[in-house]
């Protein structure tokens, strides 16, 4: 029987555990959300689209090595105990974001920032790798044996709120120091602001206590000698790790960043919203079902986790390709009739170009209509001398939703959102129980983070890469995050049990 | 179900080669369409990290599916004293 803790005690360990997860969320995401900015400063200004590129390889680094952050920590976590491998995973998240704040820009230091940048995102990466696995485990080894679920799903609630306080900081900072100065220096803040964060955490963390369970195992002289030998080179426990990758964590990987990742930059990149619509899209999406993190967690200990997770993955398969065609079809301003226009402002810029007597003129149109939506039309023509006007294809963006339309749109993201919870509020409750105390932390760890990091954080790189194809659609880049789910529900269902090892001391 | 299970292995033991050969010849495909020399370095680095991912997860489906089709997964440990 594990040793459950006082109900106010538990909640201690949860608040000081979700604390610094939620931190190192938050960490591992502004990088995501400043992309564009970071790009412009780490490269050459003439470097256009491959700075963005470049930045984003920087920004997928930091998924890629969170395996290997896992093995590194996930070991250390098995041999010294869990309170001090997270204790270090959080210096060292909080330190590397602290100083890509404090990196100079291209201009000062040329090449030397992006690879420092690069160096620091690995660092953020591995961090995260050996971060999550430990929280799990910590709170699931205090909590009482029928209640793990819901106990372990306010972990799962840190990377979703992480994301939001990402997105909250990066709005707010932005809207209180103006759009020029943000991009000046003001995207610093957010990165800046994480040592204050971490330093509390660290404070909270160090007055945690180790595991009761891996106390014991340690007095006992029962811990591993070699975790990464037990967990990968033992079959019995090598072929539970494998059976977690594919038939759970792969296809919680893919919901969890088709919801909230690819969808955000579906309605920003394809869709064409404006850039506050998109985000308080989001943050009015996880706000609403935050909560459900909480409620499936809960009802995991009572029906089993299996079949709530792969439900979550069925509902994602049938209904993603239908709510991101709602998407397309309702951003389409293409076809709007002169009666729906309300008004209709030009405003008109006109460049000479390099050595010609030619110049290019700029009309950016600002469209409002009668339901309260409104979009930039905008035409590039050059003006020839020899050619006279040589029009350039039509432009539409910074498309503004009219209010039903938008809380339409808060209504799909949540729902995607609903599903993320259904995958992974009691992913953590039933990594733990599949694993023994004494290699928990690095067998658990690995294939959360191949699915979770690998397969679900480069689900908008892939899928925007699929949606590049000749003859493609823009709903093509779903068949990703569709066909690896569709492998794992099929996996899970089969090979899976919904048996709740209540022994999890073991 | 068993049965099922262990046909499924051969199933799971044959997509991860295809799964990787299909990746192969996409990056192949989509390097050889790129022009110009940054959007060729862009492509084969894209690529190249796909193809360095993916090819131990498939070599990882493959291993999951020869378990399967040794009837590994026929009975799940019923405590961690069998891991």
């Amino acid at each position: 029987m594990s040793e459950a803790l006082p109900k106010n005690n538990i909640f201690k360990v949860i608040g000081a555990s979700s604390l610094g997860t939620l931190i190192e969320w938050y960490d591992f995401y502004i990088f995501g959300s400043l992309a564009v900015i970071i790009g412009s400063k780490l490269f050459p200004e003439d470097a256009g689209a491959s700075a963005l590129i470049n930045t984003l390889a920087i920004f997928a680094a930091g998924f890629i090595v969170r395996p290997f952050g896992a093995l590194v920590f996930g070991r250390l976590g098995d041999l010294i105990g869990r309170k001090y491998t997270f204790l270090l995973t959080l210096v060292l998240m909080g330190g590397s974001t602290f100083l890509i704040g404090l990196i100079p820009s291209y201009k000062t230091i040329g090449y030397a920032a992006p690879i420092l940048v690069l160096i620091l995102r690995l660092v953020q990466g591995l961090a995260l790798g050996g971060e999550y696995g430990g929280a799990a485990t910590y709170v699931a080894e205090h909590a009482p044996e029928n209640r793990r679920g819901f106990f372990t799903s306010w972990i799962q609630t840190t990377a979703t709120l992480g994301l939001f306080l990402s997105l909250g900081v990066i709005v707010i900072t932005k809207n209180v120091l103006g759009a020029d100065t943000f991009a000046d220096w003001g995207w610093r803040i957010p990165f800046l602001l994480s040592i204050l964060l971490v330093v509390v955490s660290i404070y909270i963390r160090m007055k945690m206590h180790e595991s009761p369970m891996f106390s014991k195992l340690k007095s006992e002289g029962k811990i591993s000698k070699n975790p990464l030998k037990e967990s990968f080179n033992n079959k019995a426990n090598f072929k539970m790790v494998l059976l977690a990758l594919f038939g759970a964590t792969m296809g919680q990987g893919v919901i969890w960043y088709t919801g909230q990742f690819y969808a955000q930059s579906f309605l920003e990149n394809t869709c064409k919203l404006d850039f506050n619509d998109s985000r308080y899209i989001l943050l009015w999406g996880i706000a609403f079902a935050t909560p459900f993190f909480v409620i499936f967690g809960a009802w995991s200990d009572r029906v089993g986790r299996k079949w709530i997770m792969l439900a979550g993955m069925l509902l994602g398969i049938v209904f993603y390709r239908p709510i991101y065609q709602t998407f397309l079809d309702d951003t389409d301003f293409s076809s709007v009739s002169q009666s729906e226009i309300v008004s209709s402002t030009p405003s008109i810029h006109t460049v000479l170009l390099d050595q010609s007597q030619d110049s290019l003129r700029t009309t950016a149109t600002k469209i409002v209509l009668k339901d309260g939506a409104s979009f930039v039309k905008l035409q590039h023509d050059t003006l020839s001398v020899a050619k006279g006007i040589v029009p350039a294809k039509e432009l539409i963006k910074d498309k503004v939703l009219s209010k039903p339309v938008f809380w339409k749109f808060i209504g799909l993201i949540f729902f995607q959102i609903l599903l993320v919870t259904m995958v992974y509020g009691p992913i953590a409750a039933f990594l733990v129980e599949l694993f023994p105390t004494k290699i928990r932390y690095t067998s658990m760890s690995l294939p959360y983070h191949i699915g979770n990091g690998v397969f679900g954080g480069l689900v908008p790189f892939i899928a925007t890469l699929i949606a590049s194809f000749a003859g493609s659609t823009p709903l093509s880049g779903l068949w990703y995050p569709i066909g690896i789910a569709a492998l794992s529900l099929i996996i899970g269902t089969i090979y899976l049990s919904n048996k709740r090892d209540e022994h999890v001391n073991d | 179900m068993n049965t099922l299970k262990k046909f499924l292995g051969l199933v799971w033991m044959v997509l991860g080669p295809l799964a990787m050969t299909f990746l192969v010849i996409q990056a192949i495909d989509k390097v050889g369409l790129t022009h110009t020399a940054i959007e060729r370095t862009n492509t084969i680095l894209q690529w190249g990290i796909i193809l360095f991912i993916f090819f131990p997860i498939s070599l990882g489906l493959m291993i999951f599916g020869f378990y399967a089709w040794k009837g590994e997964y026929e009975r799940l440990p019923a405590s961690s004293e069998e891991l």
